[in-house]
Order: C-alpha cells, then structure tokens, then sequence
C-alpha cells in the first residue's frame, strides 16, 4: 500500500518537498517505520545507504518515524492513534488555503483500540474531509496476540460507516485492487474514506506469515536469507 | 498599597487573538467545547472559517492543531488547563513537541482560583507537566496586560508554547501597554534582603508583601518571572547573589513549579535558601475563589511567611550555627 502511494498515486516529490500542494502520508502505526523509509528511500528523500543505520545511533532513521531528522516524514508518530487526528488537521488547512493536496493515513487494526482514532474519526466526518483517505492495515495481529482475542475491534465497516466514512474492502496484497481503492477514494462527495485491507503479516515469508512474533523482531542472518529467497522466488 | 483595578487574562487572550487574526492570516483557533470560558469565541464570531470547534475530545484537538502547524498554520488551541497539560499530554509531547510544530496552547482555568469546580478541575500540575516536555516554551503572564502582550509575542513566536490563563479576574499590575519578552523575568521592586520570584496571580501578592514586609524593616525585590521555561537564568542568578534568599510564589503545586525550576538553576550556580511558596496541600477543595486562596494562603501573609523563613535560613547560614 506504501508502495502503491509513493510510486504511484501520491503528488509529491523529493526536489519538492516542501511543496505546498504536495499530497501528504501521515503512519499514524509508526511502528511500521521500515517500510515507509524504504519507499522515501527508493522515492529519493535520502540516501539508501541510510537504511542500514536503521534504529542505529546518529542515524536519520529513528525506530518510530521522527520528523526531525528524516527527509519526508511529515510528523512523529509511534505512540497510536494520533496519526488520524493530524491528518485531519492538514486537510482543514489545504481547504481553508485552496490547496489540493489529499493527506493518506495508514491505521492498524490494534491501533483503532485507541480512542483518540475514533474522536478523530467522528471530527472527519463532522468536517465533510473527503480529502482524508484512511488505510486500515487489518492483519489481525497485535503484540500480545490475535486482535479478535486482544480487544476485538469488529464490526469494522459497520464502526466506521456509522461514524460517517464511506468504506471500501479489499486484498491489501493485490496491486490491481489498492490502486483501485485509491482512486475510488478520490470521490469529492464530503466523505472521509477508509480503505479496509486485509493483509498478511509476513506475506510471502512462510516461516513469518501470520506469526505475532515478528511484530517487532527482526530476522536472523539465517532467517533473512531464507525471507529473501522466498521473495525473489514468488 | 492595593490593586484598584482587576481584570480578566481570559478576556485579554479572546480579545487580542481576535485583533491577531486580521494581521496574521494563517492564525487559526481550535477549541474543545469551552470557547465560551476560554474566550475563543471572541475569534470564532470574528473569523468563523478559522475557528474549529472539536468538542469534547482534546487528545483529538492537539493533534489536530499540530496538523494545522503543520501545513504551515498557526494555531491557538484552547481549553481548561487541566486538560490541555493533562488529557492530551501525550498529543502534546508526541504531535506538537517532539515534531517541533508550532503549535500555541492558550490554557484558561489555571490554580485553585477556579474556585467552586473543585479539586478535578483546578490545575496544579500542568506548569510542571508542560516545563517537563522538549522544545515547550511555558508562560504564566501576571494580568490581563501582560497577556495581551504574551499572545502577541506568541503570535511572533515560532515554535510550540503554553500560555496559562485563569478563570478569575486578576489585579492589573502592568500598565496597559506593557512588553513581554520570552525567556526574560521583570524586577518590579528592588531590595537587598529577600528575593520574591513569583508568577501569575502571585505577583500581585508578592508586591503587596513587599510592602507590608518593608514596613517590617525588610526589603524584597519582586521579579514577574511570567516565562518560566526557557527560564531567565541570569535573573535568578542575579537575585541569589544581590539578596542571598530567594522565595518563589506560584498558583501552582510547589513540586515540579516555578519553586522547583528556579531551585535547579540556583543550587547549581549560586546556593542560597530557596523556599517554595506555593500549593503545599496536593490537591484543593470547592469554594469561592477568595476563600481558597485565603485558606491555602495564596496571599501577601503567605508570601511573607515564606519570606520569614528565608531570611531566617539565610542568617543561620551565615552564622554557621543551628
């Protein structure tokens, strides 16, 4: 989905990252930092050799996106549930200002246990902020276990259709279909949008998929090479 | 001496932010269903597509001003204190400190001059928590004048700052075209014996003790230190060498205060008695605000008894005897 964002759907560049009618992508589920510095990466906001420092001391790219010291990150986040909120503050401002930049937002599905997501999910649609589009990683999985036995969070559509969001579902490993929902959700019809995508954690990996463990446990030298095989392969 | 005139910090915030935002286009106001107390609706009937109200969700509206900040705005977030420093610490810390936003939060309902909500609504904590966090500039302005200067400088200023303001109408001390400068404290009375460093509501009492005590034969100098981060080092300094004793005077709880930022500064450069004047209880009680401030001695006896003591500290510590 980061990769739909940055190598296709979003206006935004690194010459021009400060520019003003740039589309903007807030991880509000900071922890999935790695990803969104291998699309600004390859996108060009920073070396790729940085990736390497990743978590290091004196390094750019900090565990959690920390908007201070990485090209492109717009926002800290890290600590859940604030990401919507700040989304929904950059979107007031583009409208207030006549810009037409869209603010994308990536939620995980044990984020929404957060009540701040859904305080911010009801100032969306009280704002009309069709330019808002919500990602909603659902890969079932939170630290402590199976979000269904954690803190279930269903029925999801039904939550966020009766705080005003209009909702569309879909394989969040299919290219086609992501695509798609992106641009479904650039309807001006004064409805926030969630994108609801179901995904696997550790999709392609077969030691990894669908495992809790991996949460925030990065592989083996072993396991990295076993991962990287299995990805080249499929 | 007495204070003839009183107004409201409130009513100055809500009327300068109104005066603002014709000069400063990219002001906008957040708040979070208390624009009436916190006097933001004075903008909102002003600019009514800058103004949002978010209700009653205040985790929701400081990341959302940091979003505003973000794409370049300038926002005034407001609500009571105990909930801009307490309910939304964390949006504070993580959306607006930490992403060194600009964000402004203007926080009415300051100390135990809330009076008749009770202790869940009086902040006594929120200086303490707000100095606590990274890059957070904090003021505690001392009348409504100096609080019309306060959000001017605000305004002007780039990076995040809390303003505390107060439920209460305040002595007016300053006159009405008074500076303020971030970062600087006022000597508003000189002498040789005592420093009182005090901020918000305790000024004016602070001066009224100043008076009282030199009728006693002590003379207090009385520093407004309104900026209590990034503190005025030099001032505190200035005032442990000058008068060997200082007493600090805050409407707040004495731990983690201005008692307490003004105690790190002067025993690491010039240690001399500090007494904290203060909220000693941990939390207060409903009541009129003139009766809790009497009770808990938010007043020009309390600031003298705290005096007293640190003019007795400093004489044992000269003398070398118990």
């Amino acid at each position: 989905m980061i990769a739909a964002l940055y190598f296709s759907k979003m206006d935004h560049s690194p010459e021009l990252a400060r520019h003003e009618d740039r589309d903007r992508f807030v991880l509000s589920k900071g922890h999935g930092a790695p990803a969104l510095y291998a699309a600004l990466a390859e996108c060009g906001y920073f070396d790729r050799e940085a990736l390497f420092t990743l978590r290091r001391m004196n390094s750019i790219l900090s565990g959690h996106p920390y908007s201070p010291s990485t090209p492109g990150v717009e926002v800290c986040t890290g600590s859940l549930g604030q990401g919507l909120s700040i989304a929904n503050g950059l979107a007031l401002a583009n409208r207030l200002d006549g810009k037409k930049g869209r603010v994308y937002v990536m939620l995980g599905d044990g984020e929404t246990q957060e009540g701040q997501v859904w305080e911010a999910a009801m100032s969306s649609a009280h704002y009309k902020l069709d330019t808002v589009v919500a990602l909603l990683d659902n890969n079932g999985l939170q630290i402590d276990g199976r979000v269904a036995e954690i803190m279930g969070i269903e029925p999801i559509r039904g939550k966020w259709e009766a705080f005003g969001w209009a909702v569309r579902e879909i394989d969040g490993h299919d290219m086609g279909a992501i695509l798609a929902a992106l641009d479904w959700a650039d309807a001006p019809d004064g409805k926030p949008k969630l994108i609801w995508a179901h995904t696997v954690k550790g999709k392609g990996v077969s030691f990894m998929e669908n495992k809790v463990g991996y949460h925030g446990l990065p592989p083996t030298a072993e396991e990295l090479e076993r991962a990287v095989a299995e990805l080249s392969a499929s | 001496m007495s204070f003839t005139e009183h107004k409201s910090l409130r009513d100055a915030y809500g009327a300068t932010l109104a005066e603002l935002g014709a000069l400063y286009p990219d002001i906008v106001a957040l708040d979070a269903d208390l624009s009436g107390s916190t006097r933001t609706s004075k903008f909102a009937a002003k600019f009514p597509k800058r103004f949002f109200n978010m209700g009653v969700a205040e985790a929701d509206m400081m990341s959302t001003a940091a979003g505003f900040a973000a794409a370049g705005k300038i926002p005034f977030a407001s609500t009571f204190a105990v909930f801009a420093s307490g309910r939304a610490w964390d949006q504070v810390r993580q959306s607006v400190c930490l992403s060194r936003l600009n964000v402004k939060i203007v926080a009415s309902h300051g100390g135990i001059s809330v009076g008749e909500d009770g202790p869940t609504h009086q902040a006594l904590e929120d200086i303490a928590l707000m100095r606590a966090l990274p890059f957070m500039n904090v003021v505690v302005p001392c009348d409504a004048h100096e609080t019309a200067a306060v959000i001017r400088a605000a305004a002007e200023h780039i990076g995040p700052m809390y303003v505390r303001t107060a439920r209460e109408k305040f002595p007016v001390v300053l006159p009405p075209e008074t500076k303020f400068t971030l970062g600087k404290g006022t000597l508003l009375r000189q002498g040789a014996d005592v420093a009182v460093i005090a901020c918000g509501y305790m000024v004016s009492q602070a001066l009224l003790a100043a008076e009282k005590l030199a009728g006693e034969g002590i003379e207090a100098s009385v520093v407004n230190m309104s900026t209590i981060k990034p503190l005025d080092e030099d001032m505190v300094t200035q005032m442990a060498t000058t008068c060997g004793a200082i007493v600090t005077a805050e409407e707040h709880s004495i731990t983690g205060g201005l008692g307490a930022a003004v105690a790190e500064v002067v025993c690491e450069t010039e240690p001399v008695p500090v007494i904290r004047m203060g909220m000693k209880s941990p939390v207060g009680q409903s009541g009129k605000p003139e009766e809790l401030l009497d009770f808990y001695g938010m007043n020009p006896a309390g600031v003298a008894e705290a005096v007293y003591k640190a003019i007795a500290l400093k004489r044992r510590m000269a003398g070398g005897t118990r």
